[in-house]
């Protein structure tokens, strides 16, 4: 009897040793897990801000309202006042109140989201007659100045199982509902950057999930804040300058890459991304000629035309095959291969040289140059000078343009390298392609003499970003200094073809029109008569373009500007960029301005946390 | 022997009771008490109305019920010991028509001041009355299997009453307290070890009853016992109990997580916290030091009992207290067993603990009844 008691105590008390203390940490893990319920708090996006410190990105406060059923005797009467003061239909009210219904009564409904200030504080005033009402904080990406930066912020939207899809990203606050995240533009290509980290709140729940109290709140991390290299001013400027047309424009600082505007035009607002775009919206962009929704300046791809030039010009003086005074003859046209290679100018420039050839954008000249220098050889010289490279920054689709080679013809066309496609080359058409970004890149190289590669984004918080190669390029200075003369003589020599854009003021713009061609033109339409590019329809239309640096002496900034379908480049793309570049030079000494760091932003946070 | 007698030899009469009365035990029941009392102003969360202040009030009535039954004369209790029988029966007999049904289980009557459990107080009643049959049966007889029949029926009848109910647990502690009176009465161990083995063929049958048409057990029964051979089988339905009963033990660790810091029954995810698993709480607040220091009482207490019992020359008396130390120890080892997960959920509290008027009431009356034997033992 003795015996069994003592074994029955036994084996209790063993039993009580094995759960309270041999296996007390896996308990107590499982009773942790019982009660604490872990919820994010999404943290504040960085803020983007430009050059001068301007805001372009901020987050603004947008309200929600939630509805706890147990704390009110009749959930109708108080919704029905509720809806005296925010907008709130008798459809959504009944939904509310099923859902209601269908939940624990101390579970918190939304009732309203993307409520403004007013609203809130219309709910506030009346709180005693509204029990139940709470009203939450969030935050909204906003984009102040709107359309301007459309192209290099891009914008947020809400997370899609698309994107979940796409990104490898473990991060637990993608799988929260309609969380932002960046989609296109400087918001995609820094995500990691501005997302910040996570809070998180831990509250303690019991059986029925009812909230006991709040054990612990971190905030979590705000996003790093982001300045820009672009200046607001120029960009707002460049923007409202090219409007009505479809086109690009690229100021670049030639001393460090620095790019000042990268404006595309027609533009978009971003505000009607960020919480899902309308479909009537989403197509009145879509199927725009002009392309809105296209960063041009870094996806579009254009024969470069005559900008071109300058690429020849080096490559011929680098090569030794010609010289400063060798003068071509220019009668209008040149035969290559039983072939006819018109010169812009019907009549001829007559005996040109280089400098003359840029001035007057001789054709027949780049042509004698392109077949002396070979295609392998202008390919070298355009990339050394940033051209058919892609350029590293964090934009979207950025194009790489396409400088071509023999190899490259054979490998992509199954067909040999004929002269004619050199000679086509050697005037910036043919498989030539430039994107408006390179163009610039190009200038600035040309006019500064070093290597510099472009650069958008200027500071991550206080953290700058490196500014990459400033190594002076492999050219002879002598031979750089002969292309500027030509660039100068386009802009300011009477016989120019940029003289009428030129800059009037003691500092001068150097440049170089382009006019390249989108159409072939046949033996007969030439016979009868080039049809004037205003009577063609605006898809067969010639583009315009411009590149250029200024000022002369001392260079600073480099300019590309190219007009689609615009016509010449003189009279359509010139003017342009003229008038940017008079923009950015009254812009002064443009040193950056201060901007906060996100450790500024937690205090921001903290000070206005809802009491 | 008759079965009625009046003695009172060498026994203490008057005030000089008090002197003999067997205090160690009533302190050792207060201390186990008024573990009970902490412990449910704790599950309530720190209210004090809740539970704890009518288990207090019971005790007090109980403990001045025990002092009384203590002081009266074992003879008279020995010799009532058939009518309480009776009543208790008839009471057992009410409640299953007109009972209180509660969880499943026609258990109460209301009284309007307490719910009282006939099966609780049968437990007692049963106790006296074989204690009673044995004092007055000749030795000789005590092992003869003719003269087992009248205890096996005085067992059985409210067993299958309670059983009837259904209150399986409760069934299990008449049956195992009745039966260690009758074993320690001196009825041959051969008889125990043929029971033991006839119950666990009934156990067999019980299961295998299952799903046929003269199924045994309901079938909450049923899951209760499937749980408990696999808790993790139905971890949201019948083994939720278990499971959580089982985390809030372990998380307590070796010195608990500090009184009213269980968060396990402050937030209810243990069911019944405040009776049947009212343990688990004991043991997650103050850990496995709290655990071992409830069950060291609850052996003190037995063992005060075993003493007295070994002192005391009246049959009655002895056979008494070792059979409501017998019935105690089943009380605390089922219950414990029950919620450290080695024994199904039949649903048996806590003594002294758990909060419940009957069950409270009856102990203290039952250990008055010890008191009694004591005070009245001859010596």
């Amino acid at each position: 009897m003795g015996t069994a008691q003592l074994t029955l105590i036994g084996a209790l008390a063993w039993r009580m040793n094995q759960l309270g203390v041999k296996k007390a940490k896996k308990f107590r893990t499982l009773a942790e897990e019982n009660r604490i319920n872990i919820s994010l708090q999404p943290p504040a996006r960085g803020l983007i801000y430009d050059r001068s410190g301007n805001l372009l990105a901020l987050n603004r406060q947008v309200y929600t309202i939630q509805m706890v059923r147990e704390q009110t005797n009749d959930p109708q009467a108080v919704l029905n006042r509720l809806a005296q003061l925010i907008p709130l239909s008798d459809t959504k009210i009944t939904d509310i109140l099923k859902e209601m219904l269908s939940r624990r009564a101390f579970i918190p409904v939304t009732v309203a989201t993307g409520l403004e200030w007013e609203h809130i504080a219309a709910v506030s005033v009346n709180a005693p007659s509204l029990p139940g009402i709470t009203p939450k904080l969030g935050l909204n990406r906003q984009y102040p100045v709107g359309p301007d930066f459309a192209h290099i912020i891009g914008y947020v939207g809400p997370v899609s199982d698309y994107d979940l899809a796409q990104v490898n990203d473990k991060d637990p606050l993608l799988l929260i509902p309609r969380f932002q995240i960046g989609k296109n533009g400087v918001e995609a290509k820094a995500e990691k950057t501005l997302r910040g980290k996570a809070g998180t709140k831990m509250i303690e729940v019991n059986s029925v999930g009812r909230v006991m109290r709040e054990l612990d709140d971190q905030p979590g991390t705000p996003g790093a804040n982001l300045q820009l290299t672009v200046a607001h001013e120029l960009q707002r400027f460049a923007t409202e300058r090219m409007q009505g047309e479809s086109s690009a424009a690229v100021v670049m600082d030639v001393n460090n890459g620095d790019i000042l505007a990268l404006a595309s035009a027609p533009t978009f607002d971003p505000n009607k991304f960020i919480n899902g775009i309308s479909v009537a919206d989403w197509k009145a962009l879509n199927e725009n000629d002009y392309r809105p929704l296209a960063n041009k300046t870094v996806q579009g791809a254009y024969p470069p035309g005559s900008t071109f030039k300058m690429v020849v010009a080096l490559a011929a003086l680098t090569l030794g095959v010609t010289n400063i005074q060798e003068e071509v003859n220019c009668p209008g046209h040149k035969d290559i291969n039983g072939r006819k290679f018109h010169c812009w100018r019907r009549g001829g420039h007559g005996k040109v040289n280089l400098r003359k050839a840029l001035r007057y954008s001789c054709d027949v000249y780049f042509y004698e140059m392109s077949l002396r220098v070979g295609i392998e050889k202008i390919t070298e010289t355009a990339n050394a000078l940033g051209l058919g490279i892609k350029h590293d920054l964090p934009l979207p689709a950025i194009h790489s343009g396409l400088m071509p080679t023999k190899k490259w013809k054979q490998r992509n066309k199954k067909e040999d390298w004929y002269i004619g496609d050199t000679a086509n080359a050697g005037i910036g058409q043919g498989f030539v392609l430039a994107s408006p970004l390179q163009l610039a890149i190009m200038t600035a190289r040309l006019a500064s003499g070093s290597q510099i590669e472009p650069r958008i984004i200027n500071m991550f918080d206080d953290k700058q970003t490196k500014i990459k190669g400033i190594s002076p390029l492999s050219f002879d200075p002598a031979h750089l200094d002969i292309i500027r003369t030509g660039m100068y003589d386009v802009s300011n020599h009477p016989r120019g073809t940029a003289y009428s854009s030129r800059l009037k003021s003691t500092e001068k713009i150097a440049g170089k029109t382009g006019t390249s061609q989108v159409r072939f033109i046949s033996k007969t339409e030439r016979k009868n008569g080039v049809t004037k590019n205003e009577d063609l329809p605006w898809k067969r239309r010639d583009h315009a373009l411009f590149v250029g640096y200024a000022p002369y002496k001392n260079p600073r900034y480099s300019i590309s500007v190219i007009v689609e379908h615009g016509g010449a480049g003189s009279r359509k793309a010139a003017p342009i960029a003229r008038d940017i570049m008079q923009k950015a030079l009254s812009l002064g000494q443009n040193s950056y301005g201060p901007i906060h760091n996100r450790k500024r932003s937690k205090l921001d946070n903290l000070k206005r946390k809802p009491t | 022997m008759s079965i009625l007698i009046n003695a009172y030899q060498n026994v203490p009469t008057g005030f000089r009771k008090v002197l003999y009365f067997h205090w160690p035990l009533a302190l050792l029941l207060t201390a186990v008490s008024c573990i009970g009392f902490l412990m449910l102003f704790s599950v309530s969360g720190g209210n004090f109305d809740q539970w704890a202040k009518p288990q207090i009030i019971r005790f007090c009535i109980g403990f001045v019920a025990m002092i009384i039954i203590g002081f009266t004369p074992i003879s008279i209790w020995r010799n009532i010991s058939i009518p309480t029988y009776i009543i208790s029966l008839a009471l057992l007999l009410y409640v299953e028509y007109f009972g209180v049904t509660g969880k499943g289980a026609q258990r109460w009557i209301d009284l309007g001041f307490i719910k009282l459990q006939p099966s609780e107080l049968m437990k007692i009643a049963l106790v006296m009355v074989i204690a009673l049959y044995y004092d007055w049966l000749d030795s000789e007889k005590i092992s003869k299997p003719l003269w087992l029949f009248p205890p096996l029926l005085l067992t059985a009848l409210p067993m299958a009453l309670i059983l009837n109910q259904p209150d399986l647990g409760t069934a299990i502690l008449l049956g195992s307290g009745a039966a260690v009176v009758m074993l320690l009465a001196g009825v041959s161990l051969w008889y125990f070890l043929a029971g033991v083995s006839t119950i666990f063929g009934l156990i067999y049958f019980v299961i295998w009853s299952k799903g046929t048409n003269f199924q045994i057990l309901k079938n909450y029964q049923y899951r209760r016992i499937e749980t408990f051979l696999d808790p993790s089988s139905d971890p949201l339905g019948s083994g939720y109990h278990i499971t959580q009963s089982k985390i809030a033990l372990g998380s307590g660790g070796f010195s608990g997580r500090g009184y009213m810091q269980g968060t396990q029954s402050r937030l209810n995810f243990l069911p019944e916290k405040h009776t049947d698993f009212i343990f688990t709480t004991l043991a997650e607040e103050f850990g496995f030091v709290g655990g071992i220091t409830l069950l060291t009482l609850y052996i003190m207490i037995i063992l005060c009992c075993y003493l007295t019992a070994m002192q005391n020359h009246n049959r009655f008396g002895a056979l008494l207290t070792l059979g409501v130390a017998a019935t105690f120890f089943f009380y605390f080892c089922v219950n414990m067993l029950m919620v450290m997960g080695l024994a199904p959920i039949v649903g048996v509290p806590l003594p002294l603990v758990s909060y419940g008027g009957s069950a409270m009431l009856v102990l203290l009356g039952a250990f008055g009844l010890v008191q009694s034997a004591h005070i009245h033992r001859t010596r």
